[in-house]
């Protein structure tokens, strides 16, 4: 088992196109450096030296991890996560 | 070029209205691949701003997964500004994400008037396109 990651258009150029992979890791920030081997540059455009950038929305099984615990947030096996590109501006 | 029906263009501008002085946004969904927006959705600005907009997250994720579930997309995102022009503004330009999406802006600074316009902007660059409003698709 794994954890099923939905990929927003904007990072499908990441991941051959596909709408959907598979990673794994215990927490937010162990599944995307897993996602970068495969998919190098993913995670650069997920997480900064400050780590989540403020403009992407990382859900875990529906809640926003903001609300969990950000890159921190503890992941098992089965779990569903969703990126958006956040809808913004001035 | 964006085609949208006269009374989709009515209920940006009721909306942006509304919210006025702060900003509104929101999208219309269409189907998938077709260019076309049918279904209006009007999202609540997180940020209650007359200066800055931001989709609720939660909210969001619903709205995008109901899309998903209908094999529709987002085929116009629009917000107002309340004060200026509108024309995208430089957070507009470096957090737009959509690269299949039509920008839409309404600028609500004129109580009378209502500016109207619709942009690409894809790796920061921002163009203007022509807006064609229809009474219905043909």
């Amino acid at each position: 088992m794994a954890i099923e990651v939905r990929i927003p258009t904007i990072l499908r150029n990441l991941t051959d196109g596909a709408k959907a992979v598979e990673g794994k890791g215990g927490t937010l920030d162990e599944l995307f450096a897993d996602l970068d081997v495969r998919h190098p540059g993913l995670r650069a455009r997920l997480v900064d030296d400050k780590g989540l950038r403020k403009f992407v929305n990382v859900y875990l099984n529906d809640e926003d991890v903001r609300f969990l615990g950000g890159l921190d947030t503890a992941l098992s096996d089965g779990d569903n996560v969703t990126i958006l590109p956040a809808v913004a501006g001035g | 070029m964006l085609t949208i029906e006269r009374a989709l263009v009515d209920l940006i501008v009721a909306h942006a209205r509304a919210d006025h002085p702060d900003e509104a946004c929101g999208v219309i969904a269409g189907p998938a691949g077709s260019d076309r927006p049918v279904r209006h959705i009007a999202m609540a600005n997180a940020e209650r701003s007359p200066t800055f907009y931001r989709f609720d997250s939660q909210e969001q994720l619903k709205v995008w997964r109901e899309m998903d579930d209908r094999d529709e997309e987002p085929v116009v995102i629009y917000h107002s500004h309340t004060a200026t022009e509108a024309y995208p503004s430089r957070t507009d330009v470096s957090y737009a994400a959509e690269p299949n999406a039509h920008y839409v802006l309404v600028s609500t600074r004129d109580a009378d008037d209502v500016e109207f316009r619709s942009y690409r902007i894809l790796d920061g660059e921002v163009t203007e396109e022509e807006v064609t409003v229809v009474d219905a698709y043909a």
